[in-house]
This record gives C-alpha cells, structure tokens and sequence, in this order.
C-alpha cells in the first residue's frame, strides 16, 4: 500500500476536492487514473468479500433451484428446468408457510409500531427516573433471540407452572382458567413474544425520531394556543412519518427472516411454519435441496420488493441528513 | 346571580388550576410510563427471580415469590451435569464473535474512508449496495454455504462463523462508520494536510479522536449481532464448534424439573449482549437502523 500512495500524495494534497467527484480539468491523465485507483484501494477489500461472501451462495442457489435434487438419492440428480418452481408454487403447506409468514410479520410489526410509538411519547418528557424507565424497556431487545423465546416457551407460557397460568391462579383462585397458551393460540404465541423482543426496537428509532422535531415550530404552535392533540396531530405525525416508516421497513427485513422464535416456541408446528423454517426444513431434513432453492430463490424475489421500498426510505432519510 | 361570579372568575380560576392540572397530568403520565416499563421488565425480573430458585421451587403454581434462593440452577448450569457443560459453546461464541469483529473493522474502517473523507465516485451507490446485501434473506444463501463447508471440510468449524459473521456485520458497520467518519470536520483535515501532516499522522491525530467513540459502538453492535445469530450456526456446526444459541436450543425438548436451569442459562449466555448493549446504548438506534437515525 505504501509505494502508490505517496506517489501521487503531493498532488493531491493540493486537490482534494476534485477527487470528490468532477473530473479534474488539468490535463494530467495518468496520475488522475492512478489516483482514482488509490482511493478505490482502501474500499476494495470489503467490496470483494461481500461479493464473494454474499452473492455468489446466491448465483449457486439459483443453479441449484433448476435441479431435481434430493441429496439421499445423489445419483438421481438431473435437470428439471421450472420444474422445482412449479412444485414450490403448488405446494399447499409452503403457500401456507407464505401466508403464515405474511401473517406473522404483518401483526409483529404494526402492534411494536403502536406499542412503540406510545412508549416513546410516554418517553419523550421529563419525569423522574427517566433513564431508568429506558433502560427497563430496552432490556427485552438486548436478551438473545433464543434464549427471550425459550424464556416465553418455558417459564411463561407453561400450562402447568408458567407465570402466566401463575397469575391467572392468583387472581381467579384455583379454579382459575389454565388454558395451554402455546396450543391454543400457537401463532399468537410466537407474535407476543416477538412483539415484546421489537417493541423497544420501534421505541428507540420513533424516539429519535421524537427528539428530532424542530423545537422553534413546536414552540411556535404553543405560542399560536395549539392544543396537546393539534401539535400531535399536525407536527408530530407528519414529522414521525418517516420514522414510522423506517422501523416497519426494518422491522419487516428482519421479521421476516425471523427463525429463532419459530423454532423455539412451535418448532415449527401448529400452523407456524414461516418460510425461514420451511426451507430449513426442506433442506436439512427433507434433504431436498432443488426445492428448497426453488424456494430461496422465491423468498428472494419477495424480499427484493420490501428491500427496494426500505432502499427509498433510506436513501430519501439520507439525502435530508446530506442537506442539512 | 352566581352566573356573574363565574363568569368573572374563570381567568383566575384557570391561573391557579391550569398548572395543578398540568403537573396532575404529567404526574400520572410519568406513572404510566414507569408502568409500562415494569410491565416490559417483569419477565425478565422473573426470569432472574426463578434462575436463584431451587427446582422445585420454581415450578410451582401458584408460583413462590418467596421461595429460599440458592445457586443451584447455575451450579447446575456451569457444571456440566447436562451435555459437555457450557464453557466450549461460550468460547465458540467469543472467538466467533470477536474474531469476526476485529475482521469487520479491518474491512470497514478503511472502506468508509473511501466512502467518506476521501470519496470515490458514485460513493453512494457503493453504499446502497452494501446495504442491500442486508435485506437478502440469509436462508437463500444457506444451502450452497452448507454444501461449500461440507465438500471442502469446513463443516462444524469455528471459522466459517467467523467468515460468515463477517459478512453478516460489514455492512452494518460500513454504514454506521461511514456517517461517524462523515462528522470529523473536512477544515480539520485540510489545515492538517497544509501544514505538512501525512496520512498516518491525519489518521491518528484527526480523525480518530472524532470517530473513535463511533467505532466503539459499531464494533459492540457488530459483537450484539455475532453473539445473537443461530440459523447458520444451527446448520453449520455440530459437536466441536457449537455456539451459544445452538447450546441453549438444546433446552427446547426438556422435560421435567429445569426451569431454574433453564433462566440461568439463558442469563448467562444473554450477559454479554445486555452489556454491550447498554455500553453502547446511545449509538444502538443509528447502528440499527444502519446509520439512518441519529
């Protein structure tokens, strides 16, 4: 590294600015090339690791999803064009597994976006012990993802000993009702548990959020007698949407990708099988491997629509924070 | 008669009522708010609780609030009764998380330089692609890794997590690096380099102790997520390279008497997260939402 950098330092000290962007107008074609090539070389390290890392498992599943390929019969393996496509789109429990997956994240995100967007109201004055009522409510994120829904499965949810049976016995005596929350309600299981882990999540990114309003026109609005709800209404919503945005946008990228809870809490049974642990489970217990591609590649596509929307909200965030 | 009274009397009235009204309200709003956060806190209070209750006092119901604490659940736990005890999972988990930090850092630092102080062109579109390789699923990508690991022998080893954590955490770190690294002020920079100062010098001098608590923060979220991931660690080790989370996936069968195990365990595997977590709680928004927030 050392050599080609101070060749053309002198230079560049002088020029800072043009290697922003514009090309320089002296006729120097040779060390401009050179130095655009210098300040590319601290970036390409990290660019060739994530393509390789990230895109290339990427390339082989979509060869892989053209193949008829169960990895207990390796010598069976040929061909099958769409075929594995057509499978996966007339699959009735990996249509549900889209649905439940559609489903789950649709319910975890909006209510930690409600809760969240309460909490950090609640949040957004001054009271005493402020901080410590913070830190309270972002505990529940900072708990590992499995170890927050084993704490659910097994010491809250249990028909038999679990808290919440506990309480029930508590308030209602002993012929309280004593219902077996992960059977009765299995997906409902999963949903509370996550929207207890996301809620702070939502909490933290609407408090920014929050504390970024502008003060002179919330004063301004106090000063002209706007009521509580008026300044929330018209001032803080608008303001917010962005910010609501974003946390659906990265609650979704990551919900829907969930795996831990699903397979901690149900083990995937009972109707909530995401697509996450389906695909799991084509391929590392149905030794399926065309399929589960077949499905990779699907869940790809689908998420590419998501991705795309969260892309914008970044990008338009990001262009405000440049301006400013 | 009493009409005119009131009528005289409401500006007075609101003078000396408005604010008790407002203080009652704010009173009551701070009430709810420490509500809701004991509300959130109480299973994991519980969940302390129950890790210093014997067995068989923590499976009780009605459940016994004053049971007699012990350490046991956590004898039990260090103690390696149950599989081949904690302490390989919990190295695995540290090598695999800070090994793959240290990469993430090597990797990051220079290219949010480059994305930064001294940008390349189209710099934003760089960035844009390093965060969406974030929002591709990871189970697509699962089968060929698997498949890689299992024909070069890389199955069950420690460092393909790393490698793979790497990858998972760069963008993340890219981001939140390239927005703290965007804060050291360019006329710093510029004054250095005019009075002679070399890149090393720039380096260490100004533009380190600007971003510096930055890149604390971003290497501790980059740790939070190390520690936390399972689905390739579930996939892709076994006996030898086990990680915490596969370790703790190991209780979701359990029957009989564990409960008091169980919370012990998922304390001690989640300690680290909690503190890195608050160590870093200022910068945890904008390491979330990838350098979106402040």
């Amino acid at each position: 590294m050392s050599t080609p950098t101070t060749a053309p330092a002198p230079g560049a000290r002088n020029e800072r600015p043009s290697a922003a962007g514009k090309p320089a107008t002296k006729p120097q074609e040779p060390p401009n090339k050179l130095r655009a090539w210098v300040t590319r070389a601290p970036l390409l390290p990290a660019l060739v690791f994530m393509i390789v890392v990230t895109q290339l498992p990427f390339v082989a599943t979509l060869v892989v999803s053209f193949f008829d390929w169960n990895a207990l019969y390796p010598e069976a393996r040929r061909f099958g064009g769409f075929e594995n496509y057509g499978e996966v789109l007339g699959d009735a429990a990996l249509r549900e597994s889209v649905i439940t997956t559609a489903i789950l994240t649709a319910v975890v995100v909006l209510t930690s976006l409600v809760l969240g967007l309460g909490l950090a109201l609640l949040l957004d004055r001054t009271f005493k012990g402020r901080g410590l009522v913070r830190t309270l409510l972002i505990a529940p994120f900072l708990l590992v993802p499995v170890a927050a829904a084993l704490l659910w499965k097994h010491v809250l949810y249990n028909p038999e000993y679990g808290l919440l049976n506990g309480m029930l016995t508590w308030v209602f005596g002993d012929d309280g009702p004593q219902p077996d929350w992960v059977a009765e309600m299995p997906l409902g299981a999963v949903e509370v548990a996550l929207i207890w882990q996301w809620t702070p999540f939502m909490m933290l990114i609407l408090l920014a959020g929050l504390q970024s309003r502008p003060a002179d026109s919330l004063e301004a609005a106090r000063i002209d007698g706007a009521s509580a709800w008026q300044i929330f209404r018209y001032l803080t919503v608008p303001h917010l949407r962005r910010y609501l945005e974003l946390g659906a946008l990265l609650g979704s990228i990551y919900i829907v990708q969930n795996f831990d809870a699903v397979f901690t809490i149900t083990s995937g049974g009972l109707g909530t099988a995401n697509l996450p642990y389906t695909i799991y489970q084509t391929f590392y217990q149905g030794h399926e491997y065309g399929l589960a591609s077949a499905a990779g590649v699907l869940v790809v596509l689908g998420s590419l629509i998501i991705a795309t929307l969260a892309l914008r909200v970044v990008s338009s965030l990001f262009r405000e924070e440049a301006r400013s | 008669m009493s009409a005119s009274v009131t009528v005289a009397d409401p500006r007075k009235a609101r003078a000396v009522t408005a604010p008790r009204t407002v203080r009652r309200r704010n009173a009551l709003l701070g009430l709810l708010a420490w509500v809701c956060g004991l509300v959130f806190f109480l299973p994991i209070a519980w969940m302390v609780l129950t890790s210093f209750h014997s067995e068989s006092d923590a499976a009780t119901n009605p459940p016994s609030l004053a049971a007699p604490l012990t350490l046991d659940g956590y004898r039990e736990f260090f103690g390696g009764a149950w599989q081949s005890g904690p302490w390989p999972a919990l190295a695995n988990s540290l090598t695999a998380s800070v090994v793959s930090t240290l990469f993430v850092l090597v990797l990051a630092l220079p290219a949010a330089y480059a994305l930064s102080i001294r940008p390349v062109r189209k710099w934003t579109d760089v960035l844009f692609f390093f965060l969406s390789t974030k929002m591709l699923p990871v189970v697509a990508g699962l089968l060929p890794i698997y498949l890689f690991a299992k024909n070069t022998g890389f199955l069950d080893n420690i460092w393909l997590l790393v490698i793979l954590y790497t990858s998972m955490n760069l963008p993340i770190a890219v981001w939140m690096m390239h927005s703290f690294l965007a804060e050291v002020p360019v006329a710093l920079i510029e004054a250095a380099q005019l009075d002679g100062a070399r890149l090393p010098t720039i380096l260490a001098r100004v533009v380190a102790p600007v971003a510096a608590p930055g890149i604390a923060a971003t290497a501790l979220i980059c740790f939070i997520f190390s520690w936390n991931e399972m689905l390739f660690a579930r996939v892709l080790t076994g006996v030898v390279a086990q990680t915490a989370p596969v370790f703790l996936t190991g209780f979701i069968t359990s029957q009989g008497l564990f409960l008091a195990k169980v919370c012990a365990a998922s304390l001690v595997i989640s300690l680290p997260v909690l503190a890195a977590g608050f160590a870093a709680q200022d910068k945890l928004v904008q390491g979330l939402s990838l350098g979106a927030v402040k």
